[in-house]
């Protein structure tokens, strides 16, 4: 059953890089900047990070906030299978973890994202924070909008804006999984 | 089903011994073929056999009682299909068969609607209930004239009632047909050959000695009677042992097989079709090889069919709640054929023994399993040995469509029945 | 995978990811609002030929946290004494919709038949002497978080005792066929009368000396014995049972460091299994409970959560 993971990079051949390692360090320490101001520090503040990639760029801004701030903040994961609208026309899904540091009632909980695209999987996202507790706010970041939004979901924090056709795919490599730190567009596979 | 009474020229035709010649039937005998009018109808058998019609003692045919299953005359139609020009009507009715005038009943009915002759097995205990006697003389001295005796279904498990039985038949040269059964060994939700298969299934299992230990019983009380028993539908290898055994001490015992049990064995139960749940069960292969090898050598006497029809709704059920039974008749020489004749096994005048004249001879049947030759009634089965057909049980004569044999690719023997001059089936 | 019939349904893929699923299903149970949307719109019918309360309520809140409209019908000993057929019964219920049946039945072998007369995708939630597959699963779920707490995983040469009635057992055939998968090695402890037939071939050592197989166990699975079967014959009194095939305080003394406790319940204290044994830090037995919802959330989302159905 297992999912063939949607955000495998394909290495496609005609892929090329538009965000490049420092490029991609220096969006994600604004963004860091930019929550906390947004925030007004970082008190009741928590990250949940939706399963892959937003995973590992909630932990790489909280590393940057702690840095920023001198004390941790809190992270989790959010993980949205169950959630998801189109869950029965695909085949099972393996489900990923949810990680909730301690309650998030009156929290401001920050989902973090790699592409924001359709945006079904943050509307998946809220649902699924829902059932988990009431918020204060809630707030998004994203590292790449690429536009062609199906819902009307803005994100309160974007790395970078992408220009892109409908049936490119963008991929965010992230070291932790893939090796190396980039943002690459390409039209092999489907649309991303 | 096309009958006629009047006169037919078979051409051409083999017996089983392989003479080839010609057969003329004339006023429902066989007559000198040189006798045969120029325009008389003939039926070309170049290359068919003709053999006697087949005769089984064993026959559920279910009326009175369970119309819906099967009738008289759509078991009928159906043994002729299978070549069979005589049945032998069980005795498990509602009403059971334990009286004079319920043998006559199930009599006229045959008389009326039969496609075949149907010779009526009385009960051996009222209402198959093994304590009392049933009207034994009675339905022996009726216009039914019944023989043979059964409790089939059930085993008349009383030691002293098995006893009373066989020295009362005795006397009017009956014969009881025993379904060898211990109840307590194999209990009432027995339903699968104890064995590997029954164990990971998780069906209550039968094990094959409840059978023979029952056999060994009966054998014995023939023995100390001088009486006739017929052993029904042996399934086992240690049944077998012990026929051999009291035939060798010349108890007078007859025993019969069942294509089912020649052919089938316990692992189609593993997806629990309850179409092959059967009393005995299916047996696993060495038993097979066993019941296979006793019919070649003759401790084995006949192949009866256990034809036992069921409607659906009794079929539906889990498997331990399901009737037993499957349907046997039209199947039952191609099954022989297939088992026994094609592997090399037996002969074709030994079919013809184990299929007609013995169980002609068990139930004291005048008129069947007779010789093909002039002056003999004309009770033919055309065979075809070298057609096939892949079993299509939705085509049945029969009522019932508990047929385990759909899908199969077997030999499609015959071609055309006879009974007593008139064509009961022809292809 | 379409249906869930027997525990040899699931290759090692599908095994572990009802068993890594569960985990995260297990996660629910401690959340404000128990509920996820994956069945949402789904029907499932819990259909029960025999009582069973702790199974029924845990498919039901399965269904329900899941949020599957979920139906339990108690359909005991009603068909075949109302000349109804269990082909009709079902079929009737069948034609209203149902996404998933959950069928509990007294005899062997009738969630397979089910499976082969209905349109909705089917459970065995225990079929007579044959199989449970989902007690197998919630068994090897209980067991695996065990081995995790003593810092073991997987299953691969651990020792998986099972003891008792194994002939009327139908979790004894699941577990057999679970862990042969899974790769734990079952050993089979039985008084000579409660073996089934043909047990050598199942592929684990069979014995009638439980003190021998309890030295190297790491999992002591004890079952239920009934009292009816006394009556059968099948041994003499309850107290030379419990002196040959049960949990006792001294057999609970003789299990090695780090060896755990199952039952799938309910549990006859003093017959299979003493007080001392039942209630012992190393029991299992209450986990196992837990843990039941939670694989069976699993297993619902498994064959329910896609229209492929692929696993």
């Amino acid at each position: 059953m297992a999912d063939p993971a949607p955000d495998t990079p394909t290495s496609g051949l005609s892929s090329r890089v538009v965000v490049d390692g420092p490029e991609l360090a220096r969006s994600l320490a604004r963004m860091a900047h930019q929550i906390l101001e947004a925030n007004r520090g970082a008190d009741d503040l928590v990250l949940l990070g939706i399963p892959t990639r937003g995973v590992f760029l909630a932990r790489r801004l909280a590393a940057l906030i702690a840095e920023i701030e001198g004390r941790p903040v809190r992270i989790g994961e959010l993980d949205i299978t169950m959630y998801r609208d189109d869950l029965r026309a695909n085949p099972t899904r393996s489900v990923g973890r949810t990680a909730i540091p301690g309650r998030i009632d009156d929290a401001v909980v920050v989902l973090v994202d790699d592409v924001l695209f359709s945006g079904r999987t943050i509307t998946a996202a809220i649902d699924a924070l829902r059932d988990l507790g009431r918020p204060r706010a809630v707030r998004l970041a994203v590292l790449v909008d690429r536009g062609h939004r199906e819902l009307p979901i803005a994100a309160d924090h974007v790395g970078r804006t992408i220009q892109t056709a409908a049936d490119e795919r963008v991929q965010v490599r992230l070291s932790e999984l893939d090796g190396d730190d980039a943002v690459t567009i390409g039209r092999t596979g489907g649309t991303r | 089903m096309t009958t006629s009474n009047g006169s037919v020229l078979i051409t051409g035709a083999s017996l089983a011994d392989g003479t080839r010649t010609d057969l003329y039937v004339s006023d429902g005998v066989l007559a000198d073929p040189a006798s045969a009018p120029a325009g008389v109808e003939r039926i070309d058998a170049d290359g068919l056999l003709a053999l006697p019609g087949l005769v089984d003692l064993h026959t559920h045919l279910r009326q009175p009682g369970r119309e819906d299953a099967e009738t008289v005359a759509s078991g009928t139609a159906a043994a002729a299909r299978g070549g069979y020009t005589c049945v032998h009507a069980m005795a498990n009715t509602d009403p059971v068969t334990d009286t004079a005038e319920a043998a006559e009943y199930v009599q006229a009915l045959g008389e009326r609607d039969g496609h075949c002759q149907v010779r009526v097995v009385g009960a051996v205990t009222k209402g198959l209930g093994g304590t009392e006697l049933a009207e034994l003389g009675l339905m022996a001295a009726s216009s039914a004239g019944v023989r043979v005796f059964s409790d089939d279904g059930r085993c008349v498990d009383d030691s002293l009632m098995m006893r009373r039985a066989l020295t009362y038949v005795k006397s009017f040269d009956g014969v009881v047909a025993q379904h060898s059964q211990d109840t307590r060994l194999a209990g009432p939700g027995a339903c699968c050959h104890e064995s590997e298969w029954s164990g990971r299934l998780g069906l209550p299992g039968w094990p094959s000695q409840a059978e023979s230990v029952i056999v060994a019983r009966d054998v014995q009380l023939a023995e100390l009677t001088g009486s006739r028993l017929h052993v029904c539908h042996v399934s086992t290898a240690e049944s077998v042992d012990v026929v051999r055994w009291a035939k060798a001490r010349g108890i007078q015992v007859t025993a019969e097989a069942t294509p089912h049990h020649l052919l089938l064995d316990t692992p189609l139960v593993s997806g629990y079709d309850t179409t092959f749940k059967v009393n005995p069960p299916l047996r696993t292969s060495e038993h097979l090889e066993a019941v296979r090898a006793a019919l070649a050598d003759g401790t084995i006497d006949i192949v009866g069919t256990d034809h036992a029809p069921h409607a659906r709704q009794d079929k539906d059920h889990p498997f331990d709640v399901a009737l037993p039974g499957m349907i046997g008749l039209e199947q039952a020489l191609a099954v022989v054929m297939e088992v026994m004749v094609n592997s090399g096994r037996m002969d074709w005048p030994t079919l013809v023994e184990r299929m007609a004249t013995a169980p002609a001879r068990i139930g004291r049947v005048a008129g069947q399993g007779r010789p093909l030759a002039v002056g003999e009634p004309a009770n033919i089965v055309l065979v075809d040995p070298s057609a096939r057909a892949v079993v299509d049980g939705a085509a049945s004569a029969s009522r019932a469509r508990n047929n385990p044999y759909h899908g199969r690719d077997l030999p499609d023997p015959v071609v055309a029945t006879i009974w007593n001059g008139r064509v009961t089936y022809r292809r | 995978m379409r249906h869930l019939l027997s525990a040899a349904d699931l290759d090692l893929a599908s095994a572990q990811s009802i068993l890594d699923v569960a985990e995260e299903m297990q996660q629910v149970q401690s959340r404000p609002v128990k509920k996820l949307p994956a069945l949402r719109g789904r029907t499932v019918v819990n259909i029960f030929f025999e009582d069973s309360t702790r199974t029924r309520t845990s498919f039901e809140i399965a269904g329900k946290w899941l949020s599957a409209d979920t139906i339990n019908v108690s359909a005991k000993g009603s068909s075949v004494s109302k000349g109804e057929s269990l082909r009709d019964t079902m079929l009737t219920l069948d034609a209203m919709g149902v996404d998933a049946f959950v069928i509990r039945h007294p005899s062997s072998g009738a969630a397979q038949q089910v499976a082969g007369w209905v349109k909705a995708q089917v459970i065995n939630a225990g079929d007579g002497q044959h199989e449970h597959p989902t007690q197998a699963l919630l068994d090897a779920y209980s067991m695996r978080h065990h081995f995790r707490s003593i810092g073991s995983d997987g299953f691969a040469g651990k020792k998986i005792a099972i003891v008792g009635d194994l002939l009327h057992s139908r979790v004894v055939r699941s577990n057999v066929l679970l862990q042969r998968t899974l790769g734990g090695e079952v050993v089979l402890v039985a008084p000579p009368t409660l073996l089934p037939t043909g047990v050598e071939t199942w592929g684990c050592p069979v014995t009638s000396d439980f003190d021998a197989a309890i030295a190297d166990a790491d999992i002591v699975m004890m079952l239920r014995v009934q009292r009816e079967r006394m009556a059968g014959g099948f041994f003499p009194t309850e107290r030379e049972y419990a002196e040959g095939y049960g949990l006792t305080e001294a057999r609970l003394a003789a299990m090695k460091p780090g060896a755990a406790i199952c039952h799938p319940g309910p549990m006859n204290r003093g017959v299979e299994i003493s007080s001392a044994a039942a209630d012992a830090a190393n029991s299992l037995v209450l986990d196992q409970v837990a843990g039941g919802v939670a694989v069976r959330m699993s297993v619902l989302y498994h064959l329910l959560g896609s229209d492929e159905g692929a696993m």
